[in-house]
C-alpha cells in the first residue's frame, strides 16, 4: 500500500461529506459574503453594491457596540455558572447514594425540554403578579413587594441568565461526570492514604482528568451563548428598552423585521467571525491544557 | 381513520394508472393565522370546516402563531419561496407588503355589494396607494375596560370620558385601598405598546408624520407620551405594564386586579365568561377617552385583513376561501369575540345580543379609529418608538429627548 494511494482513499471515503458540507454550510456562506456587500432587501430584486458601508455603518452604530457588550456580559456569566454548577452537580452525582440514578435522570430533564418550553415556563415563574419567585420570595421576606422581574433592566439580563443556567448546566454536568467517572479508583485511595484533603484532591488529582472534557463544554457553551436567540427571544423580545438585545436579535431585526438582507448578512458574518476568534482561542487553549496534562 | 383510508385507496388508484373521478381533485391551501385575540383558533377551525363542507374539492392546512410572528412568518415564507396561499395581515404592514410584492392585489375582484355592505372604515385595513390588497376581517380597536364593582365600591357613577378624569377616578379608587394600582396597559417592548400610545396620540390629536417626515416627537405625539409617564410615575399605573402584552393585561382584569384596562374586543366576552373570569358580570365597556377640547373619544385602528400572497399557486381558491371567512353570515355567527365588518350587522339582534354595551361603544369607537403611520418602513419606525417608550418609562431618557432619537432612527 503506497501512501498516496491511502492519502487517495481516505479523500475518496470523505468525498460524500464534503459535497454535503459544501451545500449546506459552504455554499450560504459564500452566498452570505456576497450578500453582505450590497442593500439587498429580503424579498424583491437583488441589491446594488454598496463596498463595505454595510460594515461600517453596524461597526460604528451604538446599537451595535450596547449589543456586543450585552451579548458578551450574557455569555460570559452565564457560561462561567454553568461551567461551576455543571462540576458541582457531576461531583455530588459520582457520589454513592441511594437515588442516585433518579436523580441523573431527572437532572437531563432541563436540557432535554425544547428551549421554548424552558422560556415560557420561566415567564410563568418570574410573572410580576401572579409568578411563584415573587410569591416564594414574598414568604421568605426576602422582598417586601412583587417585582417586574422581566420588566426591569436591571434585573432582566439576570433573570435571562438565570434561566439559560438551568437549561444548560445539565450538558456541563453530564459531561464532567462521564470524565469523573474515567478517574481511576487507586489514585483518588492513594490521594486519601497521603492525607490530601477534599481541596487539594480535587484541584491535583481529579481536575487533571476533567480538565480536557471541561474545556470541550467550555467551547461549546460559550458558542452557544454568543448566538443566543431563542431563549430571549421567548420571554423578553430584547426587552425592557433593549436592555437584553443580544447579537442574533439584532441580526434578526435587521435581516427579517427590516428585511434589509445585506445589512443583516453582514452583521451575522461579523458574529460569526467574533465566535470563530473565540473558538480557535479556546481550541488552543485547549490543546495546551491537554498537552500539559500528559 | 376514514379519510386516511380514502387517500390510501386514491394513492392506490392513482398508482394503478386507473383514472381518478374528477369529485377527488383537491386543491389545498396554506393558510397563517394569529393564535391571539379576535377570533380564537376553534372560531377559526370551524369556520374552515364551513367552508372545505361547502367546498369538498378544497382542502385547507391551518397554521396558528402568535401575533408577534405573524409578520416575520409571513415575510421569511416569501422570502424562501412559498407556503402560504392565505395569510392575516395587520392594518399596518399593506404599504410595505404591496411595495415588496407579498400580496397581491385584488381591486378587481372587490364586489359593489362588498364596496356597500362594509364599513367605510375597515377598507384602510386593506389598501395602499389606491388598491386593495384584500379583505378586512377583523375590525378591532382598544377599548377602555371597566370593573364596575371597584367603580361602584368608590362611589365612581359614570366612567371616565377624558384620559384626565380616568386618572382622577384612579386615584379615587386607590386612596379608597380598593387597588394599589388601578390602570393595566399592554406597554411591553413590542407592537402592543405602540396601539396604547397610538390611541393617546389620537386623543391629543397628534400626528405621526407630517410630509413623509416623523413628527410624533411634537404637539399630540409628545403629550402622548407624557401622560403614559406621568401615569405610570404616579403609581395609578400597574408599574408591571412595562412587561404586559394584551394576554397579561386581561389575566389581571379577570382577576379584578384592575379597575381600568385598554384592551381589544376580545376581552368583553372573556371577562365575561365566568368559567376562568372572576369579575364575569362586572365587566364595563366604553370607548377609549378623549381629550378636553381636542377629542371626544379615542381609538387606534387595530384591524386586520385577510390576503392572498403573491406565491400562491391557487389564487382563485384563496380569494374564494377569504370571500366566505369574511361573508356577513361566517362573521355574523361568530361575532362574540371580533365584531363584523359588515355595517347593517350592527343592527341585527342576533350580533347584538347580550353585548349591547360593547356594540354601543363599537359604534363609537370603530368610528374614530385612528392609524398608524403608512409606510413600507413601519417596522423600523415602530421599534424606534418602543425602544422610546420603554426609555421613558423607565426613566433612562425625557420623553422629549426619548421621541428626538426616534425620530432620528425612524429609517424616514
Amino acid at each position: 500500500m503506497s501512501s498516496t494511494w491511502m492519502t487517495t482513499r481516505a479523500w475518496l471515503l470523505m468525498l460524500p461529506l464534503l459535497v454535503v458540507m459544501v451545500a449546506v454550510i459552504g455554499w450560504p456562506l459564500v452566498d452570505t459574503v456576497g450578500l453582505s456587500f450590497t442593500d439587498a432587501k429580503l424579498v424583491g430584486t437583488g441589491g446594488n453594491y454598496v463596498g463595505f458601508d454595510n460594515y461600517t455603518n453596524m461597526l460604528s452604530s451604538s446599537n451595535f457596540s450596547r449589543t456586543l457588550v450585552t451579548t458578551t456580559l450574557f455569555a460570559v456569566i452565564s457560561v462561567a455558572a454553568e461551567m461551576v454548577i455543571g462540576v458541582l452537580a457531576a461531583l455530588l452525582l459520582n457520589q454513592q447514594f441511594h437515588g442516585r440514578a433518579v436523580l441523573r435522570a431527572l437532572m437531563i430533564l432541563p436540557w432535554a425540554l425544547p428551549t421554548v418550553v424552558n422560556a415560557t415556563l420561566w415567564r410563568l415563574i418570574y410573572n410580576p403578579e401572579y409568578g411563584a419567585l415573587n410569591a416564594a420570595l414574598t414568604q421568605l421576606h426576602l422582598i417586601d413587594a412583587y417585582r417586574s422581574w422581566l420588566g426591569e433592566p436591571g434585573t432582566a439580563l439576570a433573570a435571562l441568565i438565570v434561566a439559560d443556567c438551568w437549561k444548560n448546566f445539565p450538558l456541563v454536568a453530564l459531561i464532567a461526570l462521564a470524565a469523573l467517572q474515567a478517574v481511576p479508583r487507586d489514585i483518588t485511595a492513594a490521594s486519601l492514604v497521603d492525607g490530601a484533603g477534599a481541596f487539594n484532591r480535587f484541584r491535583f488529582v481529579i481536575l487533571p482528568y476533567l480538565a480536557g472534557p471541561l474545556m470541550v463544554a467550555l467551547v461549546l457553551r460559550t458558542i452557544e451563548a454568543f448566538k443566543v436567540f431563542d431563549i430571549i427571544w421567548v420571554m423578553t423580545r430584547g426587552g425592557p428598552a433593549n436592555s437584553t438585545r443580544t447579537l442574533s436579535i439584532l441580526v434578526y431585526q435587521e435581516a427579517f423585521s427590516f428585511q434589509r438582507a445585506g445589512s443583516g448578512a453582514s452583521l451575522a458574518l461579523i458574529v460569526t467571525l467574533l465566535v470563530t476568534v473565540l473558538a480557535a482561542a479556546y481550541a488552543a487553549l485547549v490543546r495546551k491544557t491537554a498537552g500539559s496534562a500528559a | 381513520m376514514l379519510r386516511t383510508i380514502t387517500k390510501t385507496l386514491i394513492g392506490a388508484v392513482f398508482a394503478g394508472g386507473l383514472l381518478v373521478p374528477h369529485a377527488f381533485a383537491e386543491t389545498t391551501l396554506n393558510a397563517l393565522f394569529m393564535a391571539q385575540a379576535a377570533y380564537s383558533e376553534a372560531d377559526v377551525r370551524a369556520m374552515t370546516d364551513a367552508f372545505t363542507k361547502a367546498n369538498p374539492d378544497v382542502k385547507v392546512n391551518l397554521e396558528f402563531v402568535p401575533y408577534e410572528g405573524l409578520h416575520d412568518k409571513t415575510v421569511l415564507a416569501q422570502g424562501s419561496g412559498g407556503g402560504y396561499d392565505v395569510v392575516l395581515f395587520d392594518v399596518i404592514w399593506p404599504a410595505e407588503y404591496a411595495t415588496n410584492k407579498v400580496l397581491v392585489d385584488v381591486t378587481s375582484k372587490i364586489t359593489d355589494d362588498m364596496k356597500k355592505g362594509v364599513l367605510p372604515g375597515a377598507w384602510t385595513t386593506v389598501q395602499y396607494d389606491g388598491k386593495y390588497y384584500g379583505m378586512p376581517w377583523i375590525l378591532d380597536t382598544k377599548y377602555l375596560f371597566y370593573n364596575k364593582d371597584i367603580l361602584e365600591k368608590a362611589g365612581i357613577k359614570t366612567p371616565p370620558k377624558t384620559w384626565e378624569e380616568l386618572g382622577a377616578q384612579a386615584k379615587i379608587i386607590q386612596d379608597k385601598g380598593l387597588l394599589k394600582t388601578p390602570i393595566a396597559w399592554s406597554w411591553s417592548q413590542a407592537e402592543a405598546a405602540i396601539c396604547d400610545y397610538t390611541t393617546l396620540v389620537s386623543a391629543y390629536g397628534g400626528d405621526f408624520l407630517k410630509d413623509g417626515k416623523p413628527d410624533f416627537q411634537n404637539g399630540g405625539g409628545l403629550s402622548a407620551l407624557k401622560y403614559m409617564v406621568d401615569s405610570y410615575k404616579s403609581g395609578l399605573t400597574n408599574p408591571n405594564s412595562k412587561e404586559f402584552l394584551e394576554e397579561d393585561v386581561r389575566k389581571v382584569f379577570e382577576n379584578g386586579d384592575a379597575a381600568f384596562a385598554l384592551n381589544w374586543t376580545y376581552m368583553y366576552n372573556m371577562a365575561n365568561d365566568p368559567k376562568d373570569s372572576k369579575v364575569a358580570g362586572k365587566v364595563g365597556v366604553v370607548p377609549a377617552p378623549g381629550v378636553t377640547g381636542i377629542s371626544e373619544v379615542s381609538a387606534v385602528n387595530g384591524s386586520m385583513g385577510l390576503g392572498v400572497t403573491a406565491v400562491s399557486k391557487h389564487p382563485d381558491e384563496a380569494w374564494k376561501y377569504i370571500t366566505f371567512m369574511t361573508s356577513q353570515a361566517t362573521q355574523n355567527q361568530y361575532a362574540k369575540l371580533s365584531l363584523p365588518i359588515w355595517a347593517s350587522s350592527y343592527d341585527d339582534p342576533a350580533v347584538t345580543k347580550g353585548q349591547e354595551e360593547l356594540i354601543a361603544a363599537a359604534k363609537l369607537g370603530l368610528a374614530a379609529m385612528y392609524p398608524r403611520p403608512t409606510t413600507p418602513k413601519y417596522q423600523e419606525l415602530s421599534t424606534a418608538l418602543q425602544q422610546a417608550i420603554q426609555e421613558s418609562l423607565l426613566g433612562q431618557s425625557s420623553p422629549e429627548d426619548a421621541l428626538k432619537t426616534a425620530a432620528q432612527n425612524s429609517g424616514l
